[in-house]
C-alpha cells in the first residue's frame, strides 16, 4: 500500500507525492518514475558516448597520429556506436515513451507496469554489463555491425566479441517487453472518446514504433543466438570453410537494423508533430496524412535492408529492387516535412527551445535525407559506402533527426515532468551549441568521404589531404560536447530552482496538459472524455475535461504495489546471459534457475493492494 | 601542407556548389569525384544528376522554411491564426512532386547498376584479387604473376577483377578507377557446385598511380591496408610481366601453367642456383640473399626463380620496383624497409610477420642483428 | 463522469478499448514477436540445408514415419489443453488437473521420442558443427524444444495452483493464455513439421 500517498494536487507543488528514498525508486512500477530514471541513466550513457567520440576525435584531428592504440580505438569506435544506438537514442525515446503515452492518452499507467519497471532494469544492466567489458580491457572492437566472419573466434578470440553479442541479446529482450507494453497500452487504455484517429502524433508514433521493435528485435536475436552457437558450441553458421556464409549475417543485421533506423527516429517526428502545432497555434496541417506517411515508413522501412549491402555483390536485380524500394521511402518522408511546414505555415510561431529544436531538425534532418537519396542510388553508394560520407548521413539523420526531436521534447515536456520550465536562456545556448557544433562537426564530414577517407580508421595518410576538414570536425565536436553540458546544467539548475509552471504552460491541445504538473501518481483523478483530436483548444470540452482532470478525487484511484521483483528478476536475466559466455552447457542451465526462481516470485505476487 | 582557414572554406563552399569541378588528382589522390575509368565517370555522373536533384529539393525546403520563419513570427499573445487542418490538393502535390523526382533518380540508377555489373569484355585482363590481413594478393592467371599491394594495370584495356578474401571481408576499393566491392571469405560448396565471387569491371583511361584502401572493417590494422594502382602503358606493362619472369635472371622458360598451381610443390630446388650473380654486386647482397634463403622468411614469402615459394604473405618478386611498402601506407626505401623488418607490428598491429625480438604467425622470432636486416634489406631492394 | 468512478487504475481487469484484457491482447503481441524469431531460424534453415557440403543430407536420414507420430502426439495435447480450459470454466478442478496432466505427458512423450531422434542423426554423423545444415537443424528443432519444455513447467504452475484453488472459473484467462502459447508452439510444430520433414 505505500505507494498511496497523500493527494496533494497543487499546481505548484514540486517534490513527490509518494516516497522519494531509493527503495522507492528500486521498487517502482510508477511509468512517470521509470521514465525518469530511463532519461537519466541514457543521459549519462550519453556522457560515457560522447567521450568515446571526443576521443576518436582527437585521434583523427591530425593524419598519422598515434595518440590511442589501433586496438582501443576499435574498442572506443564500436562502443560508441552500440552506445549511441542501443543505450542512448533508443532508452531516451522510450524515456518519453513512458512519461508521455500513458498521460496522452488518458490512462493511469502503462499495461504492465511491473513489465515496464522490468524492461528499465534489463536495460540498465545490460548497459552495465556492456561497458563493465572496458575494465577487463575487452570492450566489443568488431564495430557495431560486428560483420562476420570478423567476429568468429579464429578472427576474434578474445572476449570482446562475447561481450557484443551478450549484451545486445540482454538489451534485446528489454525492447521486445517493451514494444508488448506500450502496443497493448495503446490499443487498450484509451480514455473513452480517444478514437485512434484523435490520438496525438506522438502516441501513434510510439505504436509504430513499438510494432517495429517486436518485429525486428527477434530477428537480430536469432543473429546473435547464430553468431553465439558460432562462438560458443562450434556451429557454422557464418563460417565459410563449413559452407556457412558471412554474408548472412549481414541480411539478417540489416532485416533489423533498417527497421532500427526508424525505431530511431519515429518518435522524434512523432514529438515534433505534437510541439509544432503547438507552437504554431495551429493543428497539425494533414493529420492523417502524417499517420499514414508513419506507418507506411514503418512498413517500407521492411523492404530496404540491402541498401546498407551495395556492395555486397548480391547481383544487379537485388540492387535495383532496393534502390526503388529505399526511393520511394523518401516520398512519405518528404511528406511529413512537407506538412510540418504547413503545419508552421499562417500560424503564430514562438520560438521557444523546443520549437527551436524542431525547426533545426526540420532544417538539418532534411540534409541527412538527401545525402541518403545520393547513396541509395547504388553505383554511387560504391563510392561512398563506408566513407566518411556515410558517417556524415548518419549523424544528420540520428543526431539532426532523433536526437533533436527527443531534445525538442525534452523543453516541452519537462514543466509537466517536474512542474518547473526547463531555463530558456540556457536552453537557447544550447540550442546554438548544438547546431553549430553538430554542423562544424558533421558537416566537413562530407568532404573527407568524397576524397577517400573510408570509416572506423584510426588513423589516415596525410596524403589524402583530408586533415583540414578532421580539424573542423574535431573543433565541432568540443562545441557539440559543450551544448551537452549546458543542457545537463539547464536540467539541474531548472529541476531544483526553475521557473513554476501552469498545468499548460504552453497553451497546448492533449490531454497530458490537462493534469497539474507535476502530476499525480495516479496521473488522473478521474479519466476524461475526449471529444476531439485536440481537445483543450475547444474551450467546452476543455472546461469539460478540466472538470474531471483537475478534481480532488473523492477516493484515491487504487494503483499497483510497488515490487522489488522486477529489478531481481533483471538481474537473475543479465547473469544467466552473462553466463553463456562460458559456453558450458551445465552452467548455463544452472544459470537459468534464478530466472525462473524470480518468475515464479513474479507470478505470485500481487499486482494490487488485497482486494483488487 | 596548411592553408588558411578562409580559403579551405571557400574551397569547400566553391567544391560544394560546383563538384564537376573537383579538385584534381594530384591535391586529393583518393577522391571520389575524380573519375578515371568509365566506372567512376558512370557514377560520376549519376552523382551529380542526383546532387542537383537534392539540391533542388533543399532549396524547396530551406526556402520554404525561411519563409515561414520570417512572416509567421508570434505578433502578440492573442494571434489568432486560422486553424487550417489541411489540403488534399496540396497533400497530392507534394507526394506526386517528390515521386517524378524519385522516378528520375531510379530510372538512370538502375541502368547505370546493369550497365556496371556485366562482363564488360572477352579479353578483358583477368585479375584474382584476394584480400588478407591486412594485405592484397594480385594473381594475374593469364601470365602466371602474382604481386602483392600495388596492382598493375595496362590503359584501356578492360578489366575484371575476381574479388575474394582469405579471412575476414574486406573490401577493394580505388575510388578513383570506380566504386568499392567486398573481398568475401568465400563458402566452400559441395562437389560439382560452382563458388560465387565478387566481380569488378572497369577500364582504366588514364595512366597515373592511384591510391586506394580497404573499405570494410577488417580488424586491428584495417586501416593500416591501403594498396596503389599504378596504370601504365600496354608496353611498360608487358616490360612489368617479362621482368617478373626474369627477376632474378632465372630465365622461366614460360608462364607457369595453371594459375592455382600449389605454391607449395615449387620449382625445382636448382632453380635457386641458377641464377647468375651479378658482376658488380654489393657484397651486402649476397649476403642478404644468403640469409633470407637461408630463414624463416621463405616459409612464407615468395620470389620468382628462388627456392623462395611461400604462399602465405606478399610475393617479393620485384620488390625493388615498388613504391610502397607494407601495403601502402609508407615509401620503399631502405630505411624503412629496415624498420619494418626489425618490428612489422610495431609499424601494424597484428601483422603476421615475425619481428627480429617477437615471433609473428606461426613463426619464431627471426633474431637477425642490425647488420643482417641491413643486408637482407639491401637484398630485397634489389630485386629489380 | 460514469467512465471515472469505473475506470480503475492501469489493471487487467478494467475496461479495454478493444474488450480483450491487456494480459490477452499483450501475449498477441509477444507471439507476434515470437512468430518472427521462428520465421527467421525457419527461413535460414529453409536456405542452408541445401548449402550443407557435407553429409548427412536430409533426405538421408530423416524418419518421416516416426516424426509423424511424435507429431500427432503434440497435436493431441492441443485438444487435452482446449478440455483443460473447458474444465477449469466449469470449475472442476480434478478434471482440469487431469487434462493438464495429460497435456505435460504428451510434451515429454513427445520430447522423448524427438530426443532419441537427435541420438540416432548424431550417429549418423549429424552434429552442431558437421555442415549448415546441422547447425541450422539442430537450431531451429532444439529453440522449439526449448518452448516445450518452458510451455511444461508452465503447465505444471498451473496445476499447482488449480490444485490450490487459485483459479476459480472468473480467472480462467491464466490457463487460457497457457493454452494460447501451447497451441501456438504446436502450430510452429506443424511448419515445422512440413517444410523440414515432408518438403526435402
Amino acid at each position: 500500500m505505500s505507494s498511496v500517498g497523500t493527494v496533494t494536487p497543487d499546481v505548484h507543488h514540486t517534490s513527490h507525492e509518494e516516497d522519494t528514498g531509493l527503495w522507492s525508486w528500486i521498487t517502482t512500477v510508477d511509468h512517470k518514475r521509470i521514465a525518469i530514471m530511463y532519461f537519466v541513466t541514457a543521459t549519462v550513457f550519453f556522457f560515457v558516448g560522447g567521450f568515446e567520440a571526443l576521443l576518436i576525435r582527437i585521434q583523427l584531428m591530425n593524419p598519422e597520429q598515434n595518440l590511442i592504440s589501433p586496438e582501443l580505438y576499435n574498442q572506443l569506435f564500436t562502443m560508441h556506436g552500440t552506445t549511441m544506438i542501443f543505450l542512448v537514442a533508443m532508452p531516451m525515446a522510450v524515456a518519453f515513451f513512458n512519461y508521455v503515452v500513458p498521460l496522452q492518452i488518458g490512462a493511469r499507467d502503462v499495461a504492465f507496469p511491473r513489465l515496464n519497471a522490468l524492461s528499465y532494469w534489463i536495460f540498465l544492466f545490460g548497459g552495465i554489463y556492456l561497458n563493465a567489458s572496458f575494465f577487463v580491457g575487452a570492450a566489443p572492437n568488431a564495430s557495431w555491425v560486428g560483420y562476420a566472419t570478423l567476429t568468429l573466434p579464429e578472427f576474434s578470440p578474445g572476449r570482446n566479441v562475447d561481450f557484443w553479442f551478450i549484451g545486445l541479446s540482454i538489451l534485446g529482450v528489454a525492447s521486445i517487453v517493451g514494444g508488448v507494453n506500450f502496443i497493448t497500452t495503446i490499443i487498450n487504455m484509451r480514455a473513452p472518446g480517444m478514437k485512434m484517429m484523435r490520438m496525438p502524433l506522438f502516441t501513434w508514433m510510439t505504436l509504430v514504433t513499438s510494432f517495429l521493435l517486436i518485429t525486428a528485435i527477434p530477428v537480430i536475436g536469432v543473429a546473435l543466438v547464430f553468431l553465439g552457437f558460432d562462438r560458443l558450441f562450434g556451429t557454422v553458421f557464418f563460417n565459410p570453410a563449413g559452407g556457412g556464409d558471412p554474408v548472412l549475417w549481414q541480411h539478417l543485421f540489416w532485416i533489423f537494423g533498417h527497421p532500427e533506423v526508424y525505431i530511431l527516429i519515429l518518435p522524434a517526428f512523432g514529438v515534433i508533430s505534437d510541439v509544432i502545432p503547438a507552437f504554431s497555434k495551429k493543428p497539425l496541417f494533414g493529420y492523417p496524412i502524417v499517420v499514414y506517411a508513419g506507418i507506411l515508413i514503418g512498413f517500407i522501412g521492411w523492404g530496404v535492408w540491402s541498401h546498407h549491402m551495395f556492395t555486397v555483390g548480391l547481383g544487379p536485380i537485388a540492387d535495383s529492387f532496393f534502390v526503388a524500394a529505399t526511393m520511394i521511402i523518401a516520398i512519405p518522408t518528404g511528406v511529413k516535412i512537407f506538412n510540418w511546414i504547413a503545419t508552421m505555415w499562417g500560424g503564430s510561431l514562438q520560438f521557444t527551445t523546443a520549437m527551436l529544436f524542431c525547426v533545426g531538425l526540420v532544417a538539418v534532418f532534411t540534409v541527412g535525407g538527401l545525402s541518403g537519396i545520393m547513396h541509395a542510388s547504388a553505383p554511387v553508394n560504391l563510392q561512398q559506402h563506408d566513407s566518411y560520407f556515410v558517417v556524415a548521413h548518419f549523424h544528420y539523420v540520428i543526431v539532426g533527426g532523433a536526437m533533436m526531436g527527443l531534445w525538442a521534447g525534452l523543453y516541452y515536456w519537462f514543466p509537466k515532468v517536474c512542474g518547473r520550465y526547463l531555463d530558456e536562456t540556457l536552453g537557447k545556448w544550447h540550442f546554438w551549441t548544438t547546431m553549430i557544433g553538430f554542423n562544424l562537426t558533421f558537416f566537413p564530414m562530407h568532404f573527407s568521404g568524397l576524397f577517400g577517407m573510408p570509416r572506423r580508421i584510426f588513423t589516415y595518410s596525410a596524403d589524402l589531404n583530408v586533415d583540414i576538414y578532421n580539424q573542423l570536425s574535431t573543433v565541432g565536436a568540443f562545441i557539440f560536447g559543450l551544448s551537452a553540458i549546458i543542457m545537463t546544467w539547464n536540467l539541474i539548475r531548472s529541476w531544483r530552482s526553475g521557473e513554476p509552471a501552469p498545468a499548460n504552460p504552453w497553451g497546448a491541445p492533449h490531454l497530458e496538459w490537462s493534469i497539474p504538473s507535476p502530476p499525480h501518481h495516479y496521473n488522473f483523478p478521474g479519466i476524461p472524455e475526449v471529444r476531439s483530436r485536440e481537445p483543450l483548444w475547444d474551450p467546452k470540452e476543455r472546461a469539460d475535461i478540466e472538470a474531471v482532470t483537475m478534481a480532488e478525487p473523492e477516493r484515491e484511484p487504487i494503483m499497483p504495489n510497488p515490487s522489488w521483483v522486477p529489478i531481481c528478476l533483471a538481474a537473475a536475466i543479465t547473469l544467466a546471459w552473462a553466463l553463456v559466455m562460458t559456453g558450458v552447457w551445465w552452467i548455463i542451465i544452472l544459470g537459468m534457475l534464478p530466472v525462473l526462481f524470480f518468475t515464479f516470485l513474479w507470478a505470485f505476487e500481487p499486482a494490487f493492494p488485497e482486494g483488487h | 601542407m596548411k592553408r588558411s582557414l578562409p580559403g579551405v572554406a571557400g574551397r569547400a563552399l566553391l567544391l560544394f556548389l560546383v563538384p564537376l569541378l573537383a579538385a584534381c588528382a594530384e591535391e586529393y589522390p583518393q577522391s571520389t569525384i575524380n573519375p578515371q575509368s568509365d566506372f567512376a565517370a558512370i557514377i560520376h555522373s549519376l552523382y551529380v544528376s542526383i546532387f542537383w536533384w537534392t539540391m533542388l529539393i533543399l532549396a524547396v525546403v530551406w526556402v520554404a522554411l525561411a519563409w515561414v520563419l520570417v512572416k509567421y513570427r508570434r505578433k502578440s499573445e492573442n494571434d489568432q491564426p486560422k486553424q487550417i487542418r489541411g489540403h488534399l490538393g496540396l497533400e497530392i502535390g507534394w507526394t506526386v512532386g517528390p515521386a517524378l523526382i524519385v522516378v528520375a533518380i531510379v530510372i538512370p540508377t538502375i541502368q547505370a547498376v546493369f550497365a556496371t555489373q556485366r562482363p564488360i569484355s572477352e579479353d578483358a585482363l583477368l585479375v584474382e584479387v584476394t584480400g588478407h590481413r591486412f594485405w592484397w594478393e594480385f594473381h594475374y592467371p593469364e601470365y602466371g604473376v602474382t604481386t602483392a599491394n600495388e596492382i598493375r594495370l595496362p590503359v584501356d584495356r578492360p578489366v575484371s577483377l575476381r574479388l575474394e578474401s582469405a579471412d575476414v571481408i574486406h573490401s577493394f576499393w580505388v575510388p578513383v578507377l570506380g566504386g568499392k566491392r567486398d573481398l568475401n571469405p568465400v563458402p566452400a560448396v559441395r562437389e560439382g557446385r560452382d563458388k560465387k565471387y565478387n566481380w569488378l569491371y572497369f577500364t582504366p583511361e588514364v595512366t597515373g598511380v592511384f591510391m586506394g584502401q580497404c573499405a570494410e572493417f577488417c580488424g586491428e590494422s584495417h586501416a593500416l591496408m591501403a594498396k596503389r594502382a599504378i596504370v601504365e602503358t600496354e608496353a611498360e606493362f608487358e616490360a612489368w610481366i617479362a621482368s617478373w619472369f626474369a627477376s632474378e635472371g632465372a630465365a622461366a622458360p614460360e608462364p607457369p601453367e595453371p594459375a592455382d598451381a600449389e605454391p607449395g610443390d615449387a620449382l625445382p630446388e636448382e632453380v635457386a642456383e641458377a641464377r647468375p650473380a651479378g658482376q658488380d654486386e654489393d657484397p651486402r647482397i649476397a649476403q642478404g640473399r644468403e640469409l633470407f634463403m637461408n630463414s624463416t622468411c621463405i616459409a612464407c614469402h615468395a620470389v620468382q626463380g628462388t627456392s623462395a615459394q611461400g604462399a602465405i604473405a606478399p610475393n617479393l618478386t620485384l620488390f625493388g620496383t615498388r613504391r610502397t611498402l607494407a601495403s601502402g601506407i609508407m615509401e620503399n626505401n631502405e630505411d624503412n624497409l629496415v624498420r619494418w623488418i626489425i618490428d612489422p607490428q610495431g609499424i601494424k598491429p597484428a601483422a603476421a610477420m615475425p619481428g627480429v625480438d617477437y615471433p609473428g604467425g606461426n613463426w619464431p622470432a627471426t633474431n637477425f642483428s642490425e647488420e643482417e636486416v641491413r643486408a637482407i634489406s639491401a637484398y630485397l631492394l634489389s630485386l629489380k | 463522469m460514469a467512465h471515472a468512478a469505473a475506470a480503475v487504475a492501469a489493471d487487467d481487469h478494467g475496461q479495454t478499448n478493444t474488450g480483450i484484457s491487456n494480459w490477452k491482447l499483450g501475449f498477441w503481441a509477444f507471439i507476434a514477436s515470437e512468430c518472427l524469431f521462428f520465421g527467421t531460424l525457419i527461413s535460414v534453415y529453409m536456405v542452408y540445408k541445401g548449402a550443407a557440403i557435407t553429409g548427412p543430407y536430409p533426405n538421408e536420414i530423416f524418419d518421416v514415419l516416426k516424426t509423424t507420430v511424435s507429431t500427432t502426439i503434440l497435436l493431441f495435447s492441443s485438444l487435452a489443453m482446449v478440455l483443460a480450459l473447458d474444465q477449469v470454466i466449469k470449475a472442476n478442478k480434478k478434471k482440469a488437473i487431469l487434462w493438464l496432466a495429460a497435456v505435460i505427458l504428451m510434451g515429454a512423450a513427445f520430447l522423448v521420442m524427438e530426443y532419441t531422434s537427435y541420438l540416432k542423426y548424431i550417429s549418423y554423423g549429424l552434429t552442431l558443427g558437421s555442415s549448415t545444415f546441422g547447425s541450422s537443424y539442430y537450431v531451429l528443432t532444439g529453440t522449439h524444444k526449448l518452448h516445450v519444455v518452458i510451455g511444461m513447467i508452465w503447465m505444471a504452475t498451473l496445476i499447482w495452483l488449480i490444485a490450490r484453488d487459485r483459479i476459480p472459473p472468473h480467472k480462467s484467462e491464466t490457463v487460457e493464455i497457457a493454452g494460447l502459447y501451447w497451441h501456438f508452439v504446436d502450430i510452429i510444430w506443424i511448419v515445422i513439421f512440413t517444410l523440414v520433414y515432408l518438403i526435402q
